[in-house]
């Protein structure tokens, strides 16, 4: 199953402002230890090996931040 | 009275007292008297393969270093017949603990279901080890031990190698078939060769602080990331025999190894852990750094290398030591074989192969755990501490954390020496895993499977049917040959079967080991002489079991 790009979220405009919410007064620091506890549980929702490693090369390749 | 090993000085014999057998052509000569050394000769010895063993030193470890020996090793040494006493002696444990900061983040059992005669790993300091394998090569006819005689040059051709030794009194040759280099980490043999090691040394120091102390705390280890009482590193405690306990500081690279050292700045990192009033006494200590390296080939002609000298991981596994004896039970029996002319040269060729690839499983384990300890950018910390703030309520996040992946028996993959399933089986005894052990009975009284198998070619024939109603199974040869390569028949009789009936049966009277081989009636394996699976049918079929061995020999 390769990784899902079409809209799958059922209400994204919610999900968006969740997710903002859930950092909401957080500094930097503290934000980034948020995004990776988040990020290692959806990681182990998604268990498949391959989708988590299309959606890593998608996320580091996207917006020019891969290195030269 | 207990053998002081620490302070045993092992016998110096002049080379002109050894006379004409000082230079006599051996078929063996091994390089080094640690663990792996020891392990190989007294294995080649018991095979009837009579060896050399030469040491620079005449002292066994200096400090308690490799302390965690692991089941697989110790199977190894029951194969060799010392596996009592280092069990014995050693520390057993099962559980590891991991804390982050102040708090118990998750226990783990290595060994969680019963019907094993050895635990998942004993603690036994390292001159203990190597002294009671000292004692047992003694006992071995075919084993000479040589203390301060230095190789000093390795040479090799078509018909033979040469080492050059030298001793206190004089230097003198020595001719042979094969050199085994077992001689550590700072091998000379290799760099006698100009071969060279490559891989990764990481940036990070160690402290090993040894104390004795009287303690009733549970034996386990136990691994603390970023804990109070050493901010900002690891701390790692374990037991060992003697009230000793080894404590492993992470200190980081900037660390002054020689600063570290200082008893007083060592003994004040324990009484920060420990407290104040604990009574506790240092008893060795030692900085150090790791490096995760191989060679690039583990065989060069009539020169192998095994052990520490042909690859290198970290500690935090018990890596070390452990696939160090991996490598002598592996090489030990091909040796034999093809010393004799029961083997050809290359089923050598299948030591390096095998043993190569599990260095790099070790490796690659042993690097995935140093990048865990030693997070090596600000965002690898951030997820290495997300992954311990998650686990305490997380079981998932447990699985990421890496304190050290412990060392278990390397399954050889796709080894050229497998015969490859042709029938279906479940579980984990698939062509190249080292035999799983279980409980079996004999004359009533409960006994190993491992004890069972020996060193040699084994069909084990699971069946209930009485001895004189089963197949033929393939008995003594005739020749030599035929009887270097003689497959030992075990019959493994089902529990209240006709076959159990017998006085001597084996039989399997927990049904554990049907469960843990996948086997029902007819079911035959066929093990190796290091106890590995060879390959295995639903039926017994002669010819299948001579191809089987044919093809583990290189005779195929």
């Amino acid at each position: 199953m390769p990784l899902n790009v079409e809209p799958n979220l059922a209400s994204p405009d919610a999900f968006y402002e969740a997710l903002l919410d859930a950092h909401r007064g957080l500094d930097l620091e503290s934000s980034q230890r948020l995004n990776a506890r988040l990020v290692l549980l959806l990681a182990n929702h998604i268990g498949d090996l391959d989708v988590l490693r299309d959606a890593l090369e998608r996320a580091r390749n996207c917006d020019g931040d891969s290195p030269a | 009275m207990p053998v002081d090993y620490q302070n045993l000085v092992l016998p110096y014999v002049s080379p002109a007292s050894l006379g004409a057998a000082r230079s006599a052509r051996r078929p063996v000569v091994i390089v080094g008297a640690g663990p792996v050394g020891l392990t190989l000769a007294i294995d080649l010895a018991r095979h009837g393969t009579p060896v050399l063993l030469l040491d620079d030193d005449d002292r066994l470890s200096t400090g308690s270093r490799a302390i965690c020996f692991a089941k697989r090793t110790l199977e190894i040494w029951d194969r060799l017949g010392c596996g009592e006493p280092i069990a014995s002696k050693g520390v057993s444990w099962n559980v590891g603990k991991v804390y982050f900061r102040d708090r118990l983040v998750y226990s783990f059992d290595l060994l969680p279901e019963a019907g094993h005669c050895r635990p998942a790993f004993v603690n036994l300091q390292q001159y203990y080890v190597e002294g009671l394998l000292y004692e047992h090569a003694r006992r071995q006819p075919g084993v000479e031990m040589r203390f301060r005689h230095k190789v000093v040059a390795v040479e090799q051709s078509a018909g033979g190698a040469s080492v050059g030794v030298e001793t206190p009194d004089g230097r003198y040759d020595l001719a042979c078939d094969y050199v085994i280099a077992c001689d550590g980490a700072r091998s000379p043999v290799r760099g006698m060769l100009g071969l060279p090691t490559r891989g990764q040394t990481f940036r990070d120091r160690f402290l090993i602080a040894d104390v004795r102390m009287d303690a009733d705390l549970p034996i386990e280890r136990r691994f603390w990331f970023d804990p109070p009482f050493h901010r900002h590193g690891s701390a790692l405690m374990h037991r060992q025999p003697d009230n000793v306990w080894r404590i492993d500081f992470q200190l980081g690279f900037d660390a002054d190894p020689a600063v570290e050292r200082e008893p007083a700045r060592v003994m004040a990192r324990v009484r920060a852990m420990l407290g104040d009033d604990a009574n506790v006494e240092l008893v060795w200590c030692s900085v150090y750094t790791f490096s995760c390296m191989r060679m690039e080939h583990f065989r060069h002609g009539r020169v192998i290398f095994a052990g520490d000298c042909a690859h290198g991981v970290s500690p935090f596994g018990a890596r070390g030591a452990n696939s160090g004896v991996q490598d002598a039970d592996n090489l030990a029996w091909k040796l034999h074989y093809v010393i004799r002319g029961d083997a050809p040269d290359r089923l050598l060729d299948t030591y390096a192969s095998e043993r190569e690839q599990a260095a790099d499983e070790n490796i690659a384990h042993s690097t995935r755990s140093a990048d865990f300890l030693t997070p090596k950018t600000d965002m690898s910390r951030v997820f290495r501490d997300a992954v311990l703030s998650l686990a305490q309520a997380h079981p998932f996040a447990r699985r990421l954390v890496n304190s050290g992946r412990l060392s278990t028996a390397t399954t050889l993959v796709d080894s050229p020496l497998a015969t490859p399933d042709r029938d279906r089986f479940e579980g984990l005894m698939a062509p190249g895993a080292a035999a799983a052990d279980a409980p079996v009975t004999v004359a009533g009284r409960r006994d190993w499977f491992l004890r069972k198998i020996g060193g040699r070619f084994v069909a084990v024939h699971f069946t209930g049917r009485a001895r004189d109603a089963t197949t033929t199974m393939p008995g003594p040869g005739g020749s030599r040959t035929d009887d270097a390569l003689r497959i030992d028949p075990l019959l493994i009789a089902a529990p209240s079967s006709d076959a159990a009936r017998d006085d001597d049966a084996i039989v399997d009277a927990e049904r554990m080991l049907a469960a843990r081989y996948d086997a029902a009636e007819g079911t035959t394996y066929l093990f190796r002489p290091d106890q590995h699976v060879c390959a295995r049918w639903r039926r017994f079929d002669a010819g299948a079991v001579r191809a089987a061995v044919a093809r583990a020999t290189c005779n195929g």
